[in-house]
């Protein structure tokens, strides 16, 4: 089958890339693109792994077919770290142990962003409401959940 | 197997490209993608449209219209379309509600299609090229409907819309059962009309005719609605799934639906 061309910025840089139709984004990023922080872990919408922002909105990648992203922006977890220097959420995660194997963690990144972007001082129910697509395995979530405060309030320290 | 998509402009021309055999509609793709990525090799091709009307929401006065494009998410967070938040949000977590759209829960079997069941409630008119039909109608040919839902129209309920979803994981898991009730009530306060519509309670979102009948008449009240629980379950065929099984479901409807006529 012809391949098609799509075309997005990920992570602010533009991205062309010519893919089978039909394929998902985070086919695309991962063995396209090389952008492997949204992971494939169940490939049917319950993990919450591979969430991506796109446009500003929440998104499963494993759902969501490459072709109807184009012109679309999108961000992933790689793309949070500026010069070397962790996100704030990131940051949090890391101090507050709230990665252990790290399967979950892009997504929990991508959905806890997504949260402080509309949110910047949200209460622990709109951080579990927040985080209520995604599975961890690991950290018994009161980690993760720490951690967005945690980082929600160093937000505000720094805009202060 | 390759999936390919095609995407056009108009219905029109997307109702004319769904005529082939082995294509689907593609909404939000919640159900539809994931079909794919588990091996549902029936649908080797998907369409979908562009046209804008799809993602309309018109309100005016009592009277709403809802494109079938438009996502739970974007229905939670209408400010004219406060009444049906509850069951927008009720649908899935943060991620799904950004994708799965009103046209792609109209056909989501059991235990998904939380907000057809307010739909349902609502009596709403759902619309294709061919015209207009009453919900109940619509859901009991869905499978045999081959052309794009357009959009859904209904009058906001005066007295609201009730809307109750249990499930077992909180605040996002699958239904054990959801519950959407239009009741209307006299000045002495016994109802006057009531549409209840059940969830989970048989393969699609179906009405508890029985309990809507017993209600009439009656006061909301422990005693007046006892007659309306009595029969919650007539006419019910639940599914049995990992969430809760069909003997389960019928036990503990009468209870939430006590719940939700009493609250
Ligand atoms: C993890 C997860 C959790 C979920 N939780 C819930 C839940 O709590 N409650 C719930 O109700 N659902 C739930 N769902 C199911 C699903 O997300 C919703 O029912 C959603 O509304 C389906 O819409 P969609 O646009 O994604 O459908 P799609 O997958 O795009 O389509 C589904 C079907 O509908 C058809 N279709 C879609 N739009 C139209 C149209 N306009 N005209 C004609 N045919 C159309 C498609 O051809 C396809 O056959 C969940 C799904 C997942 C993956
Ligand atoms: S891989 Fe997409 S939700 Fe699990
Ligand atoms: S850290 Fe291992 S799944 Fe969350």
């Amino acid at each position: 089958m012809a391949k098609i061309p799509v075309q997005f910025t990920l992570n602010g840089a533009e991205k062309a890339e010519f893919i089978d139709s039909g394929t998902t984004l985070l086919h695309a990023l991962r063995d396209k693109i090389g952008d492997t922080s949204p992971k494939g872990g169940c490939h049917q919408g319950t993990c919450g792994a591979c969430s991506v922002i796109i446009d500003g909105e929440l998104r499963l990648s494993c759902l969501t077919l490459a072709e109807t992203c184009n012109g679309a922006a999108i961000t992933t977890t790689s793309g949070l770290s500026q010069g070397g220097v962790l996100h704030p959420l990131q940051r949090a995660f890391l101090d507050a142990f709230a990665t252990q194997c790290g399967f979950c963690t892009p997504g929990m990144i991508m959905a806890a962003k997504v949260l402080l972007d509309h949110t910047p001082d949200p209460s622990r129910d709109e951080v579990v409401e927040a985080l209520s697509g995604n599975i961890c395995r690991c950290t018994g979530y009161e980690p993760i959940i720490q951690a967005v405060l945690t980082a929600a309030r160093s937000n505000s320290q720094n805009a202060a | 197997m390759a999936l390919a998509l095609q995407t056009f402009s108009t219905v029109k021309d997307a109702n004319a490209a769904l005529k082939a055999a082995g294509t689907r509609y593609l909404g939000g793709g919640t159900l539809v993608v994931r079909g794919a990525n588990e091996g549902d090799v029936s649908v080797s091709s998907l369409i979908r449209s562009t046209e804008p009307a799809l993602s309309a929401i018109t309100v005016s006065g009592d009277n709403v219209r809802i494109g079938a494009s438009l996502t739970m998410a974007a229905i939670a967070g209408h400010p004219n379309l406060v009444a049906l938040a509850r069951a927008a949000r009720a649908v899935g977590g943060p991620a799904i509600r950004n994708m799965a759209t009103v046209g792609g829960n109209l056909f989501a079997p059991a235990p998904y299609g939380d907000f057809t069941v307010a739909l349902l409630a609502l009596d709403a008119i759902v619309s294709t090229e061919g015209g207009e039909k009453p919900i109940e109608t619509f859901l009991a040919k869905r499978q045999s409907n081959h052309a794009i839902v357009t959009e859904v129209g209904f009058t906001l309920p005066a007295e609201g819309l009730r809307f109750l979803k249990v499930s077992r994981v909180k605040p996002k898991g699958v239904s054990v059962l959801s519950i959407a009730a239009v009741l209307e009530q006299a000045p002495d306060g016994t109802v006057s009309s009531a549409h209840i519509a059940l969830g989970c309670m048989a393969d699609r979102p179906m009405r508890a005719k029985a309990a809507e009948e017993a209600l009439l008449g009656r006061k909301l009240t422990s005693d007046g609605i006892a007659p309306a629980l009595a029969v919650a379950s007539d006419g019910t065929s639940p599914v049995t799934d990992p969430i809760a099984s069909a003997w389960y479901r019928n036990e503990v409807l009468p209870v939430h639906l006590g719940r939700l006529l009493l609250a």
